[in-house]
């Protein structure tokens, strides 16, 4: 907490004619900024007795939490699963990129890997601040390789590993030092998970339950030994079946500890969920709900072929295939109109930004603008503990947020009250 | 006095809120000349609900006042008589309030002058009456035991003081205690009756605070309105050369 001299002569921002997203509600209210962090009004006059040393009108604009993505493989051809020897430009680049699609803080997420990858990359991202040079990192997502093999879905089975051997001996062995890891999904139904969840969760690091073919029981003991997410709800893991809802099954589950909720992430591009399957899960549980854009390095590049950690992926519009052998394979997904060519069924990750989510999301579901900015904002924050600084315009908090017109597309975003990207106005 | 009688709270609240701006602009307020406007003080600080907050948020957050220009009594003040006499003393030296203006209680208290306070009193603490503890509950959740029960308020004296007063009352419940404040005698039993000997009062209410008095008060002013009216319409601008 920076108090003190430094602090109270540091400038004082007011943003005038905005509605703000606090308590869960939009409200005509300013937002006051100074050190970085949203400032109390009311004490600011009454004790200090000072005014804004600047205002700025926000045009009747939304100003919401800068968005929180706890998933993402990459973007703009940058692959976080590659081991170069500067893989610090690479997240750098994504950082800048994405302060665009409003995202102020991202978890870098690598998908099944070597452990040599491991060993290499995980050094080299730091947790960082953000600022006008990007996003801040929050820590590694690190998305297998402890996973089922049936439900890999576009990691390589070559990598896949178990923990039966050795328990969190195996997971150090595999990862190396888990200092900046935040986030580690893996399948609750590999033997002695239950050792390795408590022994993460004791570390602080959040265990997520993904890519598996636990059943509901499994699930829950899993979140019983410490597991607090679903790493994208229904992709990767069973169907929800009527006597046993699998790991869907956890979103109504009355196993779970006591004043402890599950958090799951849904990537609403319109592809890797069925609206109405969209719908069901957050009617069912809207507070856990966590927007991620599952974005691989496709993000931000146009269509054809693309390399996502060990695997080549086919790019076609807003979806990605696994790419297949080069036969003329003509084969589509049910629910999507475009062909590929040369590719398989199996989804592999999204290239859609986290606004186009939001909307998307929004225009799905039908539920409100706030639960839609909240599910992309505040969820994500309270799942990584984060909810007094991060993901809300609360007094004391992080000033990391985002100005939005009324269809929530970006047109600015600010981290610690700094302007650091903006749209292009065409007019006023 | 003049009363004014609209025919519910919004347009009440609406022809009070243009009069009181009508009478900063004509005062022709400056960087050397402010306009001293005087509110009735409320509850001690460091409350959900404190007179504090109540204050920023339905007012202070709205203006551009300097805040160095706004004086509330401090309920958390160590020496609470000392606090008293500071705020008599600053609006001395501020030459005085130009227009106080307040609410009355169901009591016919002006501020917190309860039934009872001498009508030259000061700002002092008080200890509330139960009515109005009553009236306060809905700031605290309908729970009596957290209403505060003593707080500190400008005096009927310092009211009285002031160049113009206005009092604002609405509603049914209120309309005794404006029958006992303008048709009956000046008593200390209902404070606001003091400013009958106000040379310059002004009482702007609805409907419903007007069932207790005569029909013939009522009428009287009821046909002065098209001189009232004059007082707000046209509505002065800051902006405007007036």
């Amino acid at each position: 907490m920076r108090a003190g001299q430094g602090a109270a002569r540091a400038p004082v921002l007011q943003f005038t004619n905005c509605r703000i997203l606090r308590g869960g509600a939009l409200l005509r209210e300013d937002l006051w900024v100074r050190g970085g962090r949203i400032l109390d009004p009311e004490k600011l006059f009454f004790e200090e007795r000072l005014v804004a040393d600047e205002q700025r009108d926000c045009g009747g604009r939304i100003l919401a939490p800068g968005f929180i993505d706890v998933q993402i493989n990459g973007g703009f051809g940058v692959d976080f699963s590659q081991a170069t020897e500067d893989v610090g430009s690479g997240v750098a680049l994504v950082a800048r990129r994405i302060l665009s699609h409003g995202v102020t803080s991202f978890c870098p997420t690598l998908v099944t890997s070597p452990p040599e990858v491991y060993h290499k990359v995980l050094p080299q991202i730091p947790v960082t601040s953000g600022g006008p040079h990007g996003a801040g990192v929050l820590g590694l997502h690190l998305e297998g390789p402890f996973i089922s093999r049936e439900k890999r879905g576009a990691h390589p089975e070559a990598h896949l590993r178990s923990f039966e051997a050795n328990a969190f001996h195996d997971v150090l062995a595999t990862y190396g030092p888990l200092d900046n890891v935040r986030i580690v999904t893996l399948a609750p139904e590999l033997g002695r998970s239950h050792e390795v969840i408590r022994e993460l969760t004791a570390r602080g690091i959040c265990v997520s339950l993904g890519h598996s073919v636990a059943d509901l029981r499994a699930a829950e003991a899993a979140v019983q030994s410490g597991a607090t997410f679903i790493t994208h709800l229904f992709n990767a893991m069973l169907p929800f079946h009527h006597r046993d809802p699998g790991i869907v099954g956890l979103l109504t589950s009355d196993q779970l500890p006591p004043g402890r909720g599950i958090f799951y992430g849904m990537i609403a591009d319109g592809t890797h969920t069925n609206p109405a399957a969209l719908r069901i899960a957050h009617r069912a549980h809207p507070q856990g709900l966590v927007l991620v854009t599952d974005a691989i390095p496709a993000l931000g590049l146009g269509n054809g072929r693309h390399t996502l950690g060990q695997q080549e992926v086919e790019v076609d519009g807003l979806t990605a295939y696994v790419a297949g052998e080069r036969h003329d394979l003509v084969a589509h997904s049910p629910s999507e109109p475009g062909l590929c060519s040369q590719g398989t069924t199996t989804l592999s990750g999204s290239i859609a930004p986290m606004d186009v989510c939001v909307r998307h999301f929004l225009q799905a579901t039908g539920c409100s603008v706030e639960s839609a900015l909240e599910a992309a904002s505040l969820h994500p924050a309270q799942l990584l503990g984060l909810e007094k600084c991060k993901g809300t315009l609360d007094f004391g908090a992080d000033a990391d947020f985002v100005v939005l017109d009324d269809s929530l597309h970006v047109r600015a975003t600010y981290i610690s009250g700094e302007l650091v990207w903006q749209a292009e106005e065409a007019r006023q | 006095m003049r009363l004014v009688i609209l025919d519910n709270y919004d347009l009440a609240s609406e022809w009070a809120a243009k009069y009181i701006c009508n009478r900063i602009i004509q005062f022709k307020p400056g960087q050397d000349r402010y306009f001293t406007l005087g509110l009735p003080t409320g509850l001690p600080r460091n409350h959900p609900e404190s007179y504090h907050s109540y204050m920023w948020n339905n007012f202070f957050k709205h203006i551009d006042i300097d805040p160095n220009n706004a004086h509330i009594l401090d309920g958390n003040a160590t020496d609470l008589q000392a606090e008293c006499d500071a705020f008599e003393k600053k609006i001395k030296e501020a030459g005085g309030i130009d227009l106080f203006v307040g609410g009355i209680g169901p009591d016919g208290h002006i501020a917190f002058n309860e039934p009872g306070s001498s009508l030259v009193s000061r700002t002092r603490l008080k200890t509330l009456a139960m009515d109005t503890i009553l009236a306060n509950a809905k700031y605290f959740d309908g729970d009596l035991a957290k209403v505060p029960t003593m707080a500190l308020t400008v005096g009927v004296g310092t009211v009285m003081d002031a160049r113009e007063v206005m009092i604002l009352i609405t509603g049914a419940h209120k309309a005794f205690a404006l029958y006992k404040a303008i048709e009956e005698g000046v008593n200390h039993m209902w404070t606001v009756s003091a400013f009958q000997q106000h040379p310059r009062t002004i009482f702007v209410c609805d409907e419903d605070a007007t069932l207790e008095l005569r029909v013939k008060t009522v009428k009287y002013f009821k046909g002065l309105m098209h001189v009232h009216n004059k007082l707000v319409d046209p509505l002065y601008s800051m902006k405007e050369g007036n």
